[in-house]
């Protein structure tokens, strides 16, 4: 049907992937190709912070497909993330082998210094990409459907869903904490070699993994826009607008939530799964509740229910992160986005993105031969009230 | 049989003997009611008179603490919840308009028609000819064919209202529930929507709850007049509005 590709495929959509896409192979090739120091050279260190970016614009993309879309606002989502992060992390530990510390074949150093005599069972396995790559969906994914299932079946809905989002994260950040649960404790894991074979800290690896990661950000926005312009994207947004009236329409409202809810974890895990290998470590405080909140946050400064809004708050917010915790403000940064959120819900409640646009609608009606061009395509962004 | 077995096998609705309360309220008290298949009925009454509760407990929003409520003479809709109570064939209009306010008129009745509702369904959903025209045949019926693009929520209340009675037909239900469809309606639009509401009883079963007697006169069906969870008179417009306990609870003197 062309009508649901050119929708799926607007004016921002198109800009965002091209962008993407010249991101995804410039960056690396000026890396890689150009001599150190050159003024076009980009530096490795930076290739490593961008790779970050991107994958928060994951993690962000995947938050906005549901509160934006479908009104579920999960403070937990860090949770997912962190559960894909540790899956790759798992593979990336038993890819040292030899040479830890202690010089155990089999078990990672922190099993060594806790006296542990073998691998627990949950870490078979992980020595194949292949079945890490699998958990790095799978466990997220099945996270998300039983709690998504016991929640939207009991049909908790708004701030209540929020509240146990984030005693679900915290819980997890709990559990993760103890040494005694096998996956290194408070420390965490880390002290990478490799990944499929490649040295992580190598140039080549570092602009890989940053490609990779700007591949899957255009996959996973791809599969967001196809969602949402399908009829299942028209339900979702009847469900975030009037739940019981969709119900009395005699759709099962229950499902479309654990659908999209259990799409978006997967997504959130393999956004976590490419940020590991980027910034070499993954401890229990990446489920830490403020960094689900921080994330949901970049999607509200971007413009809720715009999936690019979502990626570029991500972005934009971390830059800004990055810009102000290295100078003298550093100790204000909680305070500043704090403002940062207020100061958004207050003057652009539809976020970056969502003023641009009626900014730009505007601006186009007036223009005389662009009156047909007025956005009626039966999608506005959302109010921010929740 | 008995006659009350009969009755309950050939209606398309039947109550008997419910009850619901609320902390102690008896909002539902020993109703009991039938439809016939085609017929159309007006419920009156007064405020608190249990209108809108029965509509939920016809819906599966709530559930009556006793009694029997029948759908097409076998299903025991206490028993089911309001999405497969939607499929049956029952499709309700709030009283409050309640449309899909950021999505387009046509994406309203396109969500309503009566199609695969599953997860899988409406993912891969390819639109068909027989759907378009559906939509172009409910949007001829409430006068709604020139705004079918604008967004719902810029719609006026009287538009609503429409469309949401368009929604309902569009789910093509043996049985609308209507609640209220002409509060905040000018005067023609009240004749409109009573002669839309005629229209759509030729082929459907139709319950409305109103207060507006002017639009149940015009209606000129068998009415109902509930008073405290109960039915209190029933019959013609005449009938029930010379009945001397409607005149003192219900409309005064």
């Amino acid at each position: 049907m062309p009508h649901l590709l050119t929708r799926s495929l607007d004016r921002g959509a198109s800009i965002f992937l091209l962008v993407v896409a010249a991101c995804g192979i410039l960056i690396p090739l000026s890396n890689l190709l150009l001599p150190a120091g050159s003024a076009l050279q980009v530096p490795t260190y930076l290739v490593a912070l961008w790779g970050k970016y991107v994958c928060y614009a994951i993690l962000a993309l995947s938050i906005d497909l549901i509160w934006g879309y479908c009104g579920i606002l999960s403070l937990g989502h860090g949770a997912f993330f962190a559960l894909g992060g540790y899956a790759m992390g798992m593979y990336l530990m038993r890819q040292i082998g030899t040479r830890g510390v202690y010089g155990n074949p089999i078990l990672p150093d922190f099993m060594v210094f806790l006296n542990y005599s073998k691998l627990p069972w949950y870490w078979h396995g992980f020595d194949m990409f292949w079945f890490a790559a699998l958990m790095v969906l799978l466990v997220p994914g099945l996270l998300a459907f039983c709690f998504g299932w016991l929640a939207f079946r009991s049909r908790v809905t708004g701030v209540y869903l929020s509240i146990i989002t984030q005693a679900m994260t915290y819980a997890l950040l709990l559990a993760f904490f103890r040494n005694d649960f096998g996956f290194g404790g408070n420390n965490g894991l880390t002290d990478f070699k490799d990944v499929l074979g490649f040295n992580v800290q190598a140039e080549g690896t570092r602009a890989a993994l940053f490609a990779l990661s700007c591949l899957a950000l255009i996959l996973a926005f791809l599969i967001c826009r196809a969602v949402v312009s399908s009829k299942l994207g028209k339900v979702l947004i009847a469900i975030r607008d009037a739940e019981s009236r969709t119900r009395f329409l005699g759709y099962r409202v229950e499902s479309y939530k654990l659908f999209v809810f259990t799409l978006s974890a997967c997504m959130a895990g393999v956004a976590g799964a490419l940020y590991v290998p980027q910034v070499g470590i993954i401890n229990p405080s990446e489920f830490a509740p403020g960094n689900s909140i921080e994330a949901v946050i970049w999607v509200a400064v971007g413009g809720r229910g715009t999936l690019v809004g979502a990626a570029l708050g991500a972005v934009v917010v971390n830059y800004a992160k990055t810009f102000f915790t290295s100078g003298v403000l550093a100790p204000y940064w909680l305070f500043m986005l704090g403002a940062l959120f207020v100061l958004v819900t207050l003057l652009l409640p539809k976020g970056i993105l969502g003023t641009f646009n009626s900014w730009w609608d505007q601006l186009s009606t007036r223009t005389p031969n662009a009156d047909s061009a007025a956005r009626e395509d039966g999608v506005t962004e959302p109010k921010m009230a929740e | 049989m008995n006659v009350m077995d009969t009755r309950a096998t050939s209606s398309l609705l039947y109550l008997d003997g419910v009850h619901v309360s609320f902390d102690g309220f008896h909002a539902i008290n020993n109703l009991s009611l039938t439809l016939e298949p085609g017929e159309m009925r007006a419920i009156i009454g007064p405020n608190g008179a249990g209108k809108t509760t029965m509509m939920d407990i016809i819906t599966g929003k709530t559930k009556p603490d006793e009694g029997t409520v029948l759908f097409d003479g076998k299903t025991d809709l206490t028993r089911l919840d309001e999405t497969r109570i939607a499929e049956l064939g029952i499709g309700r209009k709030f009283q409050k308009p309640t449309v899909f306010e950021s999505q387009s008129v046509e994406d309203n009745l396109l969500l309503a028609l009566n199609v695969d509702h599953s997860v899988k369904g409406t993912l891969f959903w390819r639109g068909s000819k027989g759907e378009a025209e559906q939509i172009d045949r409910v949007l001829e019926t409430v006068r709604l064919k020139d705004v079918r693009r604008k967004l719902a929520g810029s719609l006026s209340h009287g538009q609503k209202q429409w469309l949401e009675i368009g929604m309902l037909l569009a789910q093509d239900p043996k049985l609308l529930l209507v609640d209220e469809p002409v509060a905040g309606m000018t005067d023609v639009e009240t004749h409109q929507t009573a002669e839309l509401l005629k229209e759509i009883n030729r082929d459907h079963t139709v319950m409305v709850v109103e207060h507006d007697m002017t639009f149940v006169r015009e209606l000129g069906v068998k009415v109902t007049c509930l008073h405290e969870g109960t039915v209190l008179a029933e019959g013609t417009i005449d009938q029930v509005s010379s009945n001397d306990r409607v005149i003192e609870v219900y409309l005064g003197r």
